[in-house]
Order: C-alpha cells, then structure tokens, then sequence
C-alpha cells in the first residue's frame, strides 16, 4: 500500500519542486520569506493563502469524481454563498460584530448545503448524468446570485468579514489555517470512517459494491453534498478577499482548474481510488504556476493558454491508448499478435 | 384524408396515422415540444404584454440578435449528436473575433482574414477531437483544454477591445434588406445559411448518417462506419462555427473584444438541449436547434421588455434545461423498457 | 473425425493457437465452415468458444495457424478486414442504431446517393426488398427501437446479405427470444442455408442447437474435441463431450449428499413462481436449514438468472418469495443481505472483485457495507481477514496485495471470504470452483460442508456435475431457461444426471 501511495504522489511533488526550484532560480526572491509585524511574508506565502478557494473547491471535486461523478456547479455556489454571505452583513446593524459574521457564513453554508443536496438528488436519485445534472446549477446558480445581490456588487465593511481571507495568526495566513484544517477533516472523515474507501468501492466498481451491498446512493449524495459546502466556504473566502460579492467574477472558471488539480494529483477521472493529499499538490502546483506566469510578466488573462498546455500534457500521458502504444512499441511488432484484442474494439467504445 | 364516410372509420384513420407517425418520429418529438412552447411564449408574450410584442422589428431582431447563438448551435448540435460535447465554443469566438479585429487593424484584407480565423478555429476543433478520439479523453475534458487555450489567445491577441472600421466586414451588419417592415441583414443570412448547410448535411449525406449512428451506438465501428474521422470531424465543424460566430459577433459589434462569449457555451447547450437533441446521443435535428435559439431569445427578450433583471434570464433557462433533461431521461428510459 | 469430403469448406480455421497472459485459450485448434449448412460450435465457458469466434471475426490476433476464406489465406487485423471477407457477424447485443429507422439500419454507410444525396426513397425501397426476401414485413421508416429484439436481430441478419455475406455468424441469437420468434428465425435460417450461406450458429440451448443444425463442433479446455454431424451425435453425447469426466482426486471428502436433511420446518428461503419475462420462467425453489442445493445445467440454462432474482440483484416479474416463511420483497441485494442471504457472483472481475482496493478491503466489504460508515476495528478487521485467508489459502498472503493482481483463482477465494465473513444463513455460491486447482476445490468444498454442518444453508451452483453431486442432498436441473426437474442426489449416479440434463422432457429415450 505504502509503494502505491509513494508511486502515485511521486510524479506530483517531484513537479511542484520543480516548478519551485525553477522560479527560485529565475528570481531569487521568490523563496525567501520576510517577517513583519508578526507576519510572515513571500512570494511562498502568497501561495499559500490565495490557494484557499481553489483547495477546498478541489478536495470537493475529489469526492465526487471518486463516485465516478463531476461537480460544474462549484462556481456557481460559490458566488451564491458569497451573495448570501454578503447581503446579511449588509444588511445587518452592525457589520462589525462577530456575531453578524458568524451568522453570515453559517447561513451561506447552510445555503450550500441545500444546492449540494439538489445536486446530490438529481444524480442519485433521479439517475441523471452527472455533468448534465451539475450544469443546471452551473447555469442557474449565478442568476440566483444575481438576484439575491440584486445585480449590484455589494460592498462591506467588516472587520471580521475581511479577517478570513487576510488575516494572520500564529504569522501565517488564517485563510491558510482554513483549508489545512478541512483537509485534515477530510482527511480524517474519509480515512478514519469507512466513508472513503465505500466511495472508492463504488466509483470503481458500482456494480460490485451494489451486490456486496454497498448504500451506493446515499455515499454519491453526500458526495454532492460536500463539494457543495466546501466550494460555499470558498464562495465566503473569495468575497472576503475583495469585500464584495460579485456574482459573476465569483469563482469564474474555478470547477477548470479544481477538475485540473485533481487530475494533476493522480485520481483518475473514471472514479475509484483517490488522494487528497495528490489533490493538495495538485492545487499547490496550479497556484505556483499561476504564480510563476504573473513573474514571467504574461497577463494573468493570458494565463489559460499555459493552463491548456498543462491539461494536454496531463491528459495525454495518462491516456490508455498511449500506454497500449508504448507497450507494443517496447514488445517490438509481431504480426501474430499477442492474442490481445485489435484496437477497433478499443476504439469502438 | 377529407372524405369522411363514418365518424368510426376516420377516427381509426386519425388513429393508425397517429401510431405510425409517433412509430416513425418520435425522436421528432421533443422538437416539437420546443416549437410548442416557443409559441405559446409569442401568444403569453402577447397577451401578457399588451400587444407590443409580437411586430415585424422584433422579430427580426430576435434573428439578428442571436444570429452568432444561431451558427455555435449548428456546431453544438454536430457534436452533441456523436454523444459530445463541445465546452470551448464561446472562447473560440471571443478569439476569433478579436483575432479578425486584430488583423483588419492591421491592414490585412478581410479576403485573407476571415479564412484564417475560420482556420484557427478549425484547428482548435481538431485538436479537441484528436484528443478524444485517439487518446481517449473525455469530450468535457478535451473541450475544456479547448476552452482555456481559446480564452489564452484571445487576451495574447489583445488584452483589449478592438475596433473594425473596415467597411467590407461592417457592411454584414450594418446593411439591411428589407421586406415591407420586415428586415434581415447578411449576417442573418449568413446564418440561415449555416443552419441550411448544417440541417441539409446531416440529412442528406452519408456523414451526417454516421454522426448519429456513432451517438447512438457505441460500436458503430463493428457496422463498418468511418467512427474516427467522423468524430475528429465534428469538432472541426464546431470549430469553423466558432470563427464563424466570431464574425459575426464582430460584426454586429463592431468591435472584438476578449471576453466575449463566456458562459456562451452553457447558452448554447441549452439551446440545442431545449431543441430536442438528446445529450446522450444520437437524436436531434439541426432545424430544433434553430428553434431552440428563438425559445432562449424570446424569453430573452420578453424578460428585457417586462423590465426585469438579466439574472432572471439565467435561472429561467436552467430551470427550462432542467425540464428538458427530465423528460428527455424519462422518454430514453421508456423506449428502452420497452426493447 | 473432421472433414467429410462432399463440399469443400468456405472457411477452413488450421491450427489455431491463442494464448493470454497466463492462459492458453485455443491449443491447435481446425475448425470448418460449410456453404449451405448450419454449423454449430459448443464448449462450456473456458472451452475457447468464444476465443475461435473473436479470430474468425477479426476481433482477436492469432498467435499462429491459418485461416483462409474462400481458398484464399487471411490475415484479420481488425473487423472490418472480417467483413471485407465475408464473414458477417450478429451480435448478442445488437449491434445496430436503435436510434435510427429500420431501413436506415439495413443500409447505414451504403445507402444509395443520387446527385451526390442520400435517396431516401430508395433506401427504404431497398431495405424493404431485402427485409421482404427473409420474409418479414416492417415499416422501414419506423425507428428500430420501436421493435422487438427478434425483429432486431432479423434487421440485422438482413443488414448482414447487404454486405454480401458468404459466412454468416450468429452469436447466442436467441437468447432473449420466444418460441414463436425462434421457429420464425430459424425460418431464415434455413432460408439462407438452402441459398448457400454458410452460418455459424452458437448458443447455449441444447434443444434449439439439436434443430437447426447439421454439424457440430465441440472445444473443450481450448483444445478440439471433434467435429459432428447432428444426426451421429446423440445428446448425452456431445453433453459428455463437453463436460466429460473429471479426475476425481476429490474422493477424499466425505460426501454430505447422504446427510439427512429435516425437512418438517418452514424452509430458510422458499420461491415460489419466480420469474422474468425474457429470462427465466417461473421457477420453484425451496431450502431447509443446513441443506446443500444444487443447481446443475449447462451454461445459460438458467441458473444464474435464477439465483440473481432469489438475491433481488434483478428484479422479478412474478412469483413470492418467502423468507424464514415470512413473505418478502426482493428487490435490492440489500435486503437480501439485511435477511442474511449471501451471494458470490459468478463473474468476480465484473460483479464482485472491486480490483483497485486491496485483499482485506475487499474481504471487509460486506461486513462493512453493512455496518455502514463507522470503521470496523482494524484489529477486528485484522483478524478477521487473516483468519479467512488462511482458511481459504489465498495466494500471495498479503492483505495489503491490490485485489486486481491476484490470479482468477485467488481472487475467487477472496470473494468466497467476503461473503463468509457475513456469516450469512443462506450462501448462494455461483460457479464458486472455476478456475480453482484442485487442492484449493478441495478445500473449498470442505469449507462449505463444514458450515453447513453448522447449520449454513447453501445454495451451491456448478457445471462440474460431480461436486454438486458429491455436496448436495438435491439436485434441481434446469434447461434453456426453465426448471425441468428436481433430484434426490443420494442414490444419482453422474450418468443418470448427465442424461437427465440431456433428454429429461424431450421424449428422447435415455
């Protein structure tokens, strides 16, 4: 077991070092961390914090992809919970208060909950495919955002509000102390219940895991039901950085980069076996290279192109057919075959 | 069917000729389930809005306005047919668009530029279908890499708008020809035309056959079809339909602008969802997407004209999406029962 | 012997050898396809029927041998190079557009064109033509899907003459068929045999193979047994041929066929009527505690299909299913575990080996789907898999192993573990021994007595007729999708079992 974890993180971490050590090397500020005022800062540091949103969009990603699933509606949430969120300090006496707060962030996260359980009911109760379940809240879920903001971008004031996203404790981001909190939730939930590895059983095998008696649907609801909150807790980070709720910036393209990271982190995007701590360097390797293209001087807007580059590279490596290829390549041709199917029965998928 | 000899016997004629019409078409249904209720939109629209809506300008504008939906449909409706989908649409049309600015700007004549932003398009299409056909990767995936290289170029192209002040390409929107009060511009031919080609394609030629063939069986390959070059293919139409759409948003604009088109996927896919093309595969009709863009832009439309917010515009046609799929999911799983 | 010398084969197969990864699957195998005759091919599961079918269709590379078509040698490198021979084939699934009219399936991808369009009329004049000379009337404008699976597979044998086809393979067709559609297909049949095609027929129905084929050809454990023709070829025969006689070094294990069984009590589990349009029809089944059930048939006979409804994996059309004599709904493998009833699916890399979790994952699995989400304690996990891999001897002992590595075999045993790890009151084992040596059988069986001893009921299915003799205390036959008997196993000796099997209901003498 051990073999396979080290096997699978292997090629990840080797490249978030990489793409580290590379930037240290072009600008050497880049490793270096200052301290100031009980803060740590750096370009490290920044890493650490901005990943926020996208690392708790991704460990929900994770789950549901484990159910052979996909979430598209992460975005879309999160700009619901950010509009909730936001209305409610607004709208309140004191935005100030910490109680205002609390209660803000709890009500988007209950709000997150519920879009989740929508999305859980439509995949496994009604059976529909996953992306086409999700791409409704996709859609709709940025008009409902709209509407709760009233198609402004409310702007607060809160102290407490904007603490999450760029407060310090201990000299590190509280943001940063966020997601590493819910990974080791996850973490724990996933691995010290059985919770994981019955997820794992039904993405790999549903049918198997049905007759072994596996409560299928109920594993792929709360599935659904955690991306949605984990991405809700990302919608109320997002609006803290920038005070506002935008309900169309808000998570913009997010469920991309979150699918991207997953993928990047080893879990197989046909379900079964995962990694949350793949994910982690996943999400880590997407925030550096962010990074390292802002330094390189390229647009941020213009970023996706790398992105693209990435994604193919990924994609293709992992490919089933270009395993095949290269085994035939290095078990030299024989016109006789080795008894393995022809490949138009692969192809005729 | 107009000699009526007993009551009894046209109802058993009325009768057989519903069953064997339902037996023949019934995949036609959900299409005409949109036509339904794209006119029970104009009738509610018109009584509901005291009479102003149903006049020759608005629905001309209802063609012109939604004329680059209307070209990224017929693309849609190509690939979603085969079983795939095509997330990098809007960002090809953003690119291609700011692409054609680009290249007027700088003096080339629209003769060279527009075939090349139709081949950039192209391009970006093959690379999605080789992606899915000969390495395996999902359509949602191989799209979406699609989607980030298109949106990429677009801003490297420009981080800003661009004016076209070249009149050759102006003249696609800015001529109208008109009939009595009704009008219709070159880029709203151009259109119609894409959706002729499109619809005439699918019907009438062996490639069209096979698109829905490959949808609607998976081994298509073992009926002795040309499976691969078929799916490489319609990314590529979608992709031409991109740089197409480009132009014409370029066009009705006068401007390109990088961010263009986002989240115009999602509206097309609704569209042709809401048309009657199955996301599974292997039913639609290239004309239902063509009523499904008239269903998106009259609600688009009756919301601007009752006053309310665009937000609502979102909501109503996930909410319409959703009943699509449904039911659809309702139909396939009873015509499977069934075998 | 093979080869008469009358007509000369239209597809002469010589010395086929295939071989997988660990498994020779055709060993020199000849095989003859006749114009004019309907040829069937038997052999139970691992025979390499389905191997010789896949090379002859171009889905499978030969690792040597020849095959020529038409006197001329063939290299297959996919299945369109097949078909470009001759050799149509008519899968068990469909292999058509049910999305698309009947007459566009029929003529898909040669359609005829005018000025460079499709002609529509055309098409379905043509497909009608083609549908009328098999002698069946549709409207080719209705879409396939509005028809039955009989009128499917006629569309696409239909298809099939378009493409010009010289051989004709026809896989397991009839299996979601009715009589009625069966006398009709084999109509055809007959109607393209007597114009000259050569057709290979496969299916698993006994009755079905006895009446429309002239020849037989047997395969059993990838090597070829004989070719025959039907009338030299009594039943219980090519029955024998096909299962044949197993070297019993089993004798050592006391037989519990003799075990008394009480049954005075409500039985554990009774079935009465089950059923299910297309799959089974109604069956009866009872078991009494502690007893040994078996279930003895060839390969789609029903078996299967049986137990999958009993365990509520498929659902039932008909029938009550009574529980302990409590009536029940079986319509989940939930509830059917939450009754203690276990089941070890037939197919364990489909149906029960969940291959990328480890050994003591898989082991766990039923125990803890049924806790739900707390963890079993890891030192109670422990034990418990250590205890059932040893008992099983699973090879490699390592808990930790990737289920998905471990030989067919091993990961048998480990899906055997799981269900025993439930302590069910009711075991279902389906073909628990295929693909087990012989000592590991051995223990296998003596496992399943031992509990049963204890008062575990079992269920216990298996072609090899002598371990259901030697462990059940009844016997209860099926063929071609129906129960056609039950046997005290006491006093049964294989023969009479083999040629019950066989020739039970037929009206042909033992």
């Amino acid at each position: 077991m051990k073999r396979v974890m080290k096997h699978r993180l292997f090629w990840p971490v080797v490249a978030l070092v990489s793409l580290i050590l590379i930037n240290t090397v072009a600008r050497s500020q880049f490793a270096s961390i200052t301290v100031r005022d009980d803060r740590l800062y750096g370009a490290l540091i920044d890493i650490l914090r901005q990943s926020a949103p996208l690392m708790l969009v991704s460990l929900g990603m994770t789950i549901v992809i484990a159910t052979r699933g996909i979430d598209l509606s992460v975005g879309a949430v999160m700009a619901v919970s950010g509009a909730v969120a936001l209305t409610i300090i607004d709208d309140a006496t004191d935005p100030n208060s910490l109680g205002t707060v609390l209660v803000a962030v709890g009500a988007a996260v209950l709000v997150s909950l519920l879009l989740g359980g929508w999305n859980g009911f439509l995949v496994a109760a009604l059976g529909i495919q996953p992306i086409i379940a999700t791409l409704v809240l996709m859609l709709a879920g940025r008009g409902v955002a709209l509407l709760i903001t009233e198609g402004f971008i409310t702007t607060v004031n809160s102290t407490p509000f904007s603490f999450i996203s760029t407060g310090y404790v201990l000299l590190l981001p509280f943001a940063f102390f966020i997601w590493l909190a819910v990974v080791a939730a996850v973490g724990v939930i996933e691995r010290r219940t059985a919770l994981g590895v019955l997820t794992e059983a039904v993405g790999i095998n549903p049918e198997a895991s049905r007759l072994a008696g596996v409560r299928s649907r109920g594993i792929i609801w709360s599935a659904y039901a955690a991306s949605a909150v984990l991405a809700g807790i990302a919608g109320v980070i997002y609006a803290s950085n920038i005070r506002a709720a935008d309900a169309n910036a808000a998570g913009q393209f997010i469920e991309l980069y979150a699918i991207l990271a997953v993928v990047l982190g080893g879990t197989s995007l046909m379900g079964g076996k995962f990694s949350i701590a793949g994910t982690v360097v996943g999400v880590l390797i997407i925030q550096t290279l962010e990074s390292t293209v802002l330094f390189l001087g390229v647009p941020s807007a213009q970023s996706p192109v790398f992105f693209a580059i990435v994604v193919v590279v990924v994609v293709i490596i992992q490919s089933p057919s270009l395993h095949r290829v290269v085994r035939n390549v290095f078990r030299g041709t024989r016109s006789g075959g080795t008894g393995e199917p022809t490949s138009d029965v692969e192809a005729a998928r | 069917m107009t000699n009526v000899e007993t009551v009894g016997s046209e109802r058993r004629n009325v009768g057989e000729y519903l069953q064997v019409f339902s037996s023949r078409h019934s995949s036609l249904l959900p299409t005409l389930a949109a036509l339904v209720i794209l006119i029970l939109l104009f009738i509610g629209a018109e009584i509901f809005l005291r009479g102003d809506f149903i006049s020759s300008g608005n629905i001309s504008a209802l063609l012109l306005d939604n004329a680059y939906l209307l070209i990224l449909a017929v693309g849609m409706t190509f690939v979603i047919v085969t079983a795939g989908i095509d997330l990098s649409v809007g960002s090809v049309m953003a690119f291609t668009g700011i692409w054609l600015a680009k290249l007027l700007e700088a003096g080339t004549s629209p003769v060279i530029a527009i075939p090349a932003i139709l081949l950039g398009g192209a391009l970006i299409g093959l690379l999605i279908g080789v992606l899915v056909q000969f390495f395996d990767v999902q359509p949602f995936i191989a799209s979406l890499a699609g989607l980030f290289l298109a949106r990429g170029l677009a801003f490297v192209v420009s981080l800003s708008s661009i004016k076209v002040e070249t009149p050759a390409v102006l003249w696609l929107q800015s001529t109208r020809i008109r009939f009595g009060d009704w009008y219709i511009t070159p880029t709203g031919i151009l259109a119609l035309l894409v959706v002729a080609v499109g619809a005439y394609v699918m019907q009438y030629t062996r490639f069209g056959r096979t698109t829905y063939a490959v949808g609607g069986n998976q081994q298509a390959a073992l009926m002795g079809l040309k499976v691969p070059r078929t799916t490489v293919a319609v990314y590529v139409i979608s992709g031409i339909c991109g740089g197409l759409a480009g132009l014409v948003l370029t066009a009705y604009s006068g401007a390109g602008y990088p961010r263009n088109g986002v989240g115009t996927e999602l509206d097309v896919i609704a569209a042709v969802v809401i048309g009657g093309t199955v996301l599974t595969g292997g039913r639609g009709y290239v004309l239902g997407s063509l009523i499904g863009v008239f269903v998106y832009g009259t609600i688009k439309s009756i919301i601007s004209f009752m006053g309310a917010e665009q937000s609502w515009m979102q909501i109503v046609i996930g909410a319409l999406l959703l009943l699509f799929i449904v039911v659809q999911r309702a139909i396939v799983a009873r015509s499977n029962r069934r075998t | 012997m093979p080869a008469d010398n009358e007509v000369s084969p239209i597809v002469a197969m010589r010395g086929i050898t295939i071989s997988f990864p660990g498994v020779l699957a055709l060993d020199d195998v000849n095989f003859f396809l006749r114009p004019g005759e309907v040829h069937s091919l038997m052999g139970e599961n691992g025979a390499g029927k389905s191997t010789l079918i896949k090379a002859l269709t171009g889905v499978y590379a030969i690792d040597s041998g020849s095959i020529d078509v038409t006197g001329t040698s063939q290299v297959f490198r996919g299945t369109s190079d097949a078909e470009a021979a001759g050799i149509s084939t008519v899968y068990q699934e469909i292999n058509l557009c049910t999305n698309l009219s009947v007459g566009e399936n029929v003529m898909l991808g040669h359609e005829p064109r005018k000025g460079g369009r499709i002609d529509w009329k055309a098409v379905h004049r043509m497909a009608a033509a083609h549908l009328e000379s098999l002698g069946i009337s549709v409207d080719t404008r209705s879409l396939l899907s509005n028809h039955s699976i009989a009128i499917q597979q006629l569309v696409a044998i239909s298809r099939a003459m378009v493409l010009d086809a010289k051989v004709l393979v026809l896989d397991e067709p009839t299996s979601s068929l009715d009589r009625g559609e069966v006398e009709q297909l084999f109509t055809v049949i007959r109607d393209l045999r007597d114009k000259g095609a050569a057709i290979l027929f496969v299916s698993h129905f006994l009755d079905q193979v006895y009446e429309i084929s002239d020849r037989i050809t047997v395969l059993r454990n990838g090597k070829l047994v004989g070719e025959y023709r039907v009338k030299d070829l009594p039943r219980e025969d090519l029955v024998n041929k096909m299962i044949g006689r197993v070297l019993d070094d089993l004798e050592a294990i006391a037989s519990t066929s003799a075990r008394v069984i009480d049954r005075s009590e409500t039985p554990i589990l009774n079935v009465t009527d089950v059923g299910r349009r297309g799959v089974l029809e109604p069956a009866d089944l009872s078991v009494f505690d502690g007893e040994i059930v078996g279930i003895a048939g060839l390969l789609g006979s029903g078996r299967t299909e049986l137990v999958r409804l009993l365990y509520g994996a498929d659902r039932a059309d008909s029938g009550n299913i009574e529980v302990g004599g409590t009536a029940v709904k079986m319509t989940s493998p939930r509830q059917a575990i939450d009754h203690r009833i276990a089941f070890s699916s037939e197919d364990r890399r489909a149906e029960g080996i969940v291959s990328d979790l480890t050994v003591a994952e898989n082991i766990v699995l039923g125990l803890q789907a049924r806790k739900g989400f707390r963890r079993i304690n890891p030192s109670k996990q422990e034990s418990v898999v250590a205890e059932y891999m040893a008992a099983l001897d699973v090879r490699p002992a390592d808990p930790n192993m990737i289920a998905g590595n471990l030989s067919g075999g091993n990961q048998q045993k480990v899906l055997i573990a799981r269900w025993l790890a439930t302590a069910p009151e009711l075991l279902i084992l389906d073909e628990p021994t295929r693909g087990i040596d012989v000592g590991t059988k051995a223990e296998l069986q003596r496992k399943v007595a031992e509990l049963s001893e204890k008062g575990l009921s079992v269920i216990f299915i298996s072609s090899e007729l002598e371990e259901v003799l030697r462990l059940a205390q009844r016997v209860v036959v099926m063929r071609d999708r129906k129960c056609i008997g039950e046997l005290d196993s006491q006093r049964l000796e294989l023969d009479d079992l083999i040629d019950f099997i066989a020739n039970q209901g037929t009206g042909s003498a033992a």
